[in-house]
């Protein structure tokens, strides 16, 4: 997993590589600094002379400038490879995203592909960065830093053999209580901030029932009970400082006691007191990368379960693929379903579709009935090819739709989903996503058959106006009718509404399909409705119930044959003994 | 950074801390004062080093260990005491702040909550809910970094810096005003390093909600991209919006790593300084002034033995200087959160003046009514008077509308002179455009928004005096949208009443028509709803948002676009129970399918905020105005 994550570093590898050489140099020097300085000291003993002071004095400060020359420059490395690393992180996972199928879509809720692609990228590059910068460093110091005691220090170094274990020991004890701890309090967090997020959402109905302290309550009984967690972890972390603290003055007294039992005995030969200085330093070092080395495996740990996420999706194998040999052109919008069945997933019992039998000629305009549920949205979805068929095959013009490019059978295909969506932009760069090249006219043409353009012109900003982000700023209908536009500047051989003029009127939804059928003769037209007034004059009604095609027909011979179909004819028809359909209004500007 | 409004952020501290101190009036003293051992502990060892270093520079010559253990082990025994007090403090320091921490992140959220929920709706409908969302996510996080780490290492860094201070102005004047020297370059160099950082981790923060905004619309549009071959084109622009998230991430990290270097070999370079001038004043014999000759009111030159304890010093100085300098831009982000939590906390809430309460009643057959504490079903209004006298008014629905005019933005009005009057038991519909003002009108008499002008009364009683909860309690909502709750379809139904039995939430499903669904639910009403019920249909949610309001049982209901996602076919035969659950209650519903209200007793024409026409369907249907044109409208054009 983590070679596959990395492998995104990419250009970024030379920076990373370099971070690492310049990090060794900083160290080589931070080590070498100690004994230029006691050197220093030595000198300052001594007999003073102000140019050998100097000297040093250069040297050292020549050093502090290689050092600050490498670490501030790995500082910038490891920033911008860290960040371009995220960079990279982010551009593939939206590429892959780009490329999933409906079906690998409906895997992944919409909100969790956010937080993947923001929150989970962060704790990555941030432990990215805190690797390239310290991984070396800190075995590094802590090498280098052992052996220099033991050279210098002699019997003194075997305070180490005493202080590390332990400070080792306690610290694998502490990572080891601590991160299950953690692990569970951050899903809990999660789940808290997802109850805020819930509350926030349905304010009015809090507010409605007057439930507001019986949120407080819920809220404060499962905050309690995450900052207990959290304490509790937090706790088992917070020993780190004292672990710390005890080996470090075990450290000093143990130096200080025994280095001067040494000198004094042997009367400075063995050991002197600016060895004992050193071995201080040399024990804080080696304490300190001890820390960083168990703060390392901490963040990766922490991160591993965002590496996990992040990985899921880059694994994701799209379900849908285009064919060796593509088609490149969809001939003409005919349409015919070959024993077709259909179900969400693999595992599902039910099939959303089955034994969908169909012919639908080019041009026709067809209508689809059916209540909620009867997968009226499943059975045109297979048309663009947004879900694959389980069993059965369905073809465009003759030819199976596996066997087009995709590109090719989508530009063939508009649909109107049922869960429109406008984008953040002008309208005209809305409308612009059906074609890229439209001109001004077209958009108008496209608009005036959509039965959009009144209320465009009506704008202050016509077709500069900004849509806010899901189309919060338009009404329900005027959204739908611009997105029915959008669809037409496909110049679609086939076109699909499915409930795309749910929100219409029925004055407007009746003008739209009469437009369609003086001007877009040859595209083939299916549209799903819930009202029949808004199908009665296609040239074919198919009545679908519970995954199936129940019947098919003209209004006529179905409200002669098809008992449902009369049923909820009647139904919607008024009680008033005119033909006046149960109909859904948008009003006024009608 | 320093430009901007710094009163504001220096108030945020100040009110933060004594947040803190408030909310561990007893742990933050303590706290404290363990930071304080801790820093006065760590700036002691240095002193017994020196005093060790001497003594064996006494004994060396000598070689009797026996003779010199007398007076340094005491010294040792000493500083290992300091040691063990130190390690009290250290321990208890770092357990308290873990509790400190989490308790006081606990009561910001809490608080936050419970603030929310006292905003008016008005604050939700006029922020977007991922912003809310933040003050509870990135806000309080880095505010835990603040309160974990920053303001200890500040403490404690202050502290030593002080204690260090004092030693040194006691040693050497001369000295000490050459380690100023370096500090001053070291604060100048973070604050301009410090304030770059902020600068670009506050355009790396804006950067990050652009991308997130993004991410979010393609995300939510995924489908659609798809439907139109748009994959390519948002593949670009992302790449756009990626790159410059990328620009400002790295540069606000490049500052903020290049800080520790620098100031550590300003460090370095500082040491050398001090030794140079050191062995220049050593050379010189330049005299020493410091507090300790003051004091003792001798006049020595300076000696090694004050410079070399100078240096390690210089070294402290500039660990605690970093240490301090690492922890700016988590302050800075911290300022910030903290700043945007309390502008969540000093919203202005939800002012509810009512003084009009809901109580369980008990009617005698003479109409004279009693308060009681069990449930009876009957409910009255209480009434308290100015003269002390109690009235009772027995609940029934009736709601009066008079002369009401309204706006959300002042000056542009949405209502106008709008009066209706809805009987108990009556049933009354609104129809009308988007934006005709429908489900406004509906929002004044929950008083989710309050009336500009005019009179809403509801069993003739001034809504304004009603207390809130209790008039929503009288209220069933049913909305469009229907949100519903992690938890058990029962949970969910019983929200509406959280006294109802099992049995009466059942019921209240059947009501609703809602049984026959949810009991073909893999675990029928115990089955989990996670995510707004993310596995329901929208008709089928909106059944469960009908039961939720039949369980309430109250006597008006508001519909707004109940049933607009239930198919007609279904919508048929969920009408009995419908039509049950309306009976002998007001109920005000709008809708788009005019099947839904014809059987209205009265329906409202609404257009830009007037009454255009009212009347029963038939009436209207006879007037053959607009309402008629509605109705009839798709067969002008056959």
């Amino acid at each position: 997993m983590i070679r596959k994550l990395l492998s995104c570093v990419r250009e970024y590898k030379k920076l990373s590589i370099f971070t690492f050489l310049l990090m060794v140099g900083e160290v080589l020097i931070e080590c070498l600094i100690p004994f230029i300085t006691a050197e220093l000291v030595n000198r300052m003993k001594g007999d003073l002379e102000i140019s050998r002071l100097l000297t040093i004095g250069v040297t050292l400060i020549l050093m502090a400038l290689v050092s600050l020359a490498c670490g501030g420059l790995a500082g910038y490395t490891s920033a911008k490879a860290s960040a371009g690393f995220a960079k990279n992180l982010r551009s593939d996972l939206f590429d892959r995203i780009q490329g999933f199928s409906f079906r690998n879509i409906d895997k992944f809720s919409s909100t969790s592909l956010v937080t993947r692609l923001t929150t989970d990228v962060a704790n990555v590059q941030m432990s990215y960065m805190m690797v390239i910068r310290t991984a070396v460093r800190a075995p590094l110091m802590l090498v280098f830093a052992v052996i220099m005691a033991f050279i210098m220090g002699g019997r003194l170094a075997t305070t180490f053999v005493v202080v590390l274990p332990v400070m080792i020991f306690g610290l694998i004890l502490i990572t080891r209580k601590a991160m299950p701890a953690f692990h569970r309090v951050f899903r809990k967090y999660d789940k808290l901030n997802e109850s805020v997020e819930e509350n926030v959402r349905a304010m009015r109905v809090v507010k409605g029932f007057s439930r507001e302290e019986y949120e407080k309550k819920k809220f404060a009984k499962a905050a309690d009970d995450i900052c207990d967690d959290f304490t509790k972890a937090e706790r088992i972390v917070a020993l780190n400082d004292p672990l710390m603290q005890i080996c470090w003055y075990f450290n000093m007294v143990f130096i200080l006691t025994v280095g001067s039992k040494l000198i004094i005995e042997s009367r400075g030969l063995d050991l002197d007191v600016g060895q004992i200085s050193a071995m201080l330093t040399y024990g804080i070092q080696t304490l300190m990368s001890l820390q960083m080395i168990s703060m390392i495996y901490v963040i990766i740990t922490i991160s591993l379960e965002s590496m996990r996420r992040i990985y899921e999706v880059l694994q994701e194998k799209s379900s849908l693929t285009n064919p060796e040999n593509p088609v490149m052109e969809v001939r003409d919008g005919s349409i015919d379903f070959k024993d077709v069945s259909f179900k969400y997933s693999e595992q599902s019992q039910k099939f959303a579709l089955s034994d969908v039998d169909l012919h639908i000629d080019s041009g026709m305009t067809v209508g689809i009935i059916g209540g909620t549920g009867s997968s009226k949205s499943s059975l045109v979805q297979m048309i663009p090819r947004l879900y694959d068929t389980s069993e059965g095959q369905v073809l465009v013009g003759g030819v199976d739709v596996k066997d087009y490019d995709l590109v090719t059978l989508r530009d063939a295909v508009a649909m109107v989903l049922q869960k429109n969506q406008l984008f953040s932009g002008t309208i005209k760069e809305n409308l612009r996503w059906g074609n890229e090249n439209a001109s001004d006219e077209e958009l108008i043409e496209a608009c005036k058959l959509a039965q959009a353009d009144e209320f465009v012109s009506s704008f202050p900003e016509g077709y500069d106006t900004f849509i806010e982000q899901g189309g919060t700023n338009v009404s329900g209908g005027q959204k739908q009718r611009l997105c029915i536009a959008r669809a037409l500047l496909k110049k679609p051989k086939i076109l699909i509404l499915d409930d795309s003029t749910s929100a219409v009127d029925t004055r407007t939804d009746a003008l739209i399909r009469k437009g369609f059928r003086k001007f877009l003769p040859q595209t083939t037209k299916i549209i799903i409705a819930q009202r029949i007034a808004s199908v009665q004059d296609a040239d074919m009604i198919i009545v679908m119930d519970n995954g199936r095609i129940v019947t098919t027909g003209t209004h006529e011979a179905l409200m002669a044959s098809s008992p449902i179909y009369r049923e909820t004819y009647e139904q919607q028809t008024s009680s008033q003994g005119s033909a006046v359909s149960g109909q859904q209004m948008e009003g006024a500007e009608a | 950074m320093e430009k901007q409004k710094p009163q504001i952020k220096v108030g945020s501290i100040k009110r933060l801390l004594s947040l803190l101190v408030k909310a561990y009036p007893v742990m933050v003293p303590i706290v404290a004062v363990c930071i304080l051992i801790g820093a006065v502990t760590a700036s002691l060892p240095a002193i017994f080093q020196q005093k060790i270093y001497v003594l064996i520079g006494e004994w060396m010559e000598s070689g009797d260990w026996a003779g010199a253990s007398k007076q340094i082990l005491p010294l040792v025994t000493t500083l290992a005491c300091f040691y063990v007090v130190s390690l009290l403090a250290g321990f208890t320091q770092s357990q308290l702040m873990a509790i400190i921490t989490q308790g006081f992140l606990n009561k910001m959220r809490q608080q936050m909550f419970s603030k929310m929920q006292n905003l008016p709706v008005k604050y939700f409908d006029t922020n977007k809910h991922g912003d809310i969302m933040s003050h509870y996510t990135n806000d309080i996080d880095t505010l835990r970094q603040m309160v974990s780490q920053s303001l200890p290492t500040l403490l404690r860094c202050i502290i030593l810096l002080t204690s260090v201070m004092c030693i040194m102005l006691w040693y050497s004047l001369w000295m000490t005003l050459v380690v100023l020297l370096g500090v001053f370059a070291m604060l100048k160099v973070s604050r301009k390093v410090g304030s770059g950082s902020a600068k670009y981790f506050i355009r790396q923060q804006k950067s990050m909600g652009k991308t997130e905004g993004f991410i979010q619309e393609m995300m939510t549009g995924q489908k659609v991209v798809k439907v139109f071959n748009h994959e390519p084109q948002s593949r670009k622009d992302f790449q756009a919006v990626n790159n410059e998230l990328y620009e400002d991430a790295f540069r606000a990290h490049a500052y903020a790593n290049v800080l520790g270097p620098i100031i550590n070999n300003i460090g370095n370079t500082l040491y050398v300084t001090i030794a140079v001038v050191g062995g220049i004043l050593l050379l010189s014999h330049t005299p020493n002034i410091a507090v300790s000759c003051i004091i003792k009111g001798t006049v020595a030159a300076l000696s090694i033995d004050i410079v070399i304890p100078f240096l390690n010093m210089a070294k402290q100085f500039t660990g605690n200087v970093n240490q301090v300098a690492q922890q700016i831009n988590s302050i800075a982000m911290a300022i910030a959160g903290a700043e945007r939590i309390f502008e969540l906390i000093d919203e202005e809430p939800e002012v509810d003046e009512g003084y009009v309460t809901l109580v369980n009643a008990e009617i005698a057959a003479d109409g004279s009514i009693r308060e009681t504490a069990e449930k009876t079903g009957r409910w009255a209004w209480k009434h308290p008077h100015h003269d002390g006298t109690l009235t009772y008014t027995e609940l029934k629905g009736d709601i009066v509308m008079k002369e009401v005019d309204f706006s959300y933005v002042p000056g542009k009005p949405v209502l106008h002179d709008i009066s209706l009057y809805a009987k108990p038991g009556q049933k009354v519909a609104f129809v009308g455009a988007t934006g005709a003002g429908k489900t406004t009108i509906t929002n004044l008499i929950n008083r989710f928004y309050d009336i500009e002008d005019g009179k809403i009364r509801y069993d003739n009683i001034n809504i304004n005096k009603i207390k809130k909860a209790d008039l929503r309690n009288s209220l069933g909502l049913i909305l469009q949208d229907t949100n519903l709750f992690t938890g058990t379809v029962m949970e969910n139904i019983r929200y509406g009443n959280l006294e109802a039995t099992d049995e009466e939430c059942i019921n209240a499903a059947k009501l609703a028509g809602a049984d026959d669904f949810i009991t073909r639910l893999p675990q029928g009403y115990e089955t989990m709803l996670s995510n707004n019920g993310e596995n329901l249909s929208q008709g089928q949610r909106q059944l469960l948002g009908i039961a939720r309001a039949a369980v309430g049982d109250p006597p008006v209901m508001i519909m707004d676009e109940a049933t607009s996602s239930i198919d007609t076919r279904t919508e048929r035969i969920v009408q009995q129970g419908m039509d049950k659950l309306m009976e002998g209650r007001t109920v005000f519903v709008i809708a788009h399918r005019l099947s839904t209200v014809q059987n209205s007793n009265v329906i409202m024409v609404l257009d830009h905020g007037r009454i255009i026409e009212r009347g029963t369907h038939d009436d209207l249907i006879a007037q053959q105005g607009q309402y008629y044109q509605l109705y009839t409208g798709a067969f002008e054009l056959e």
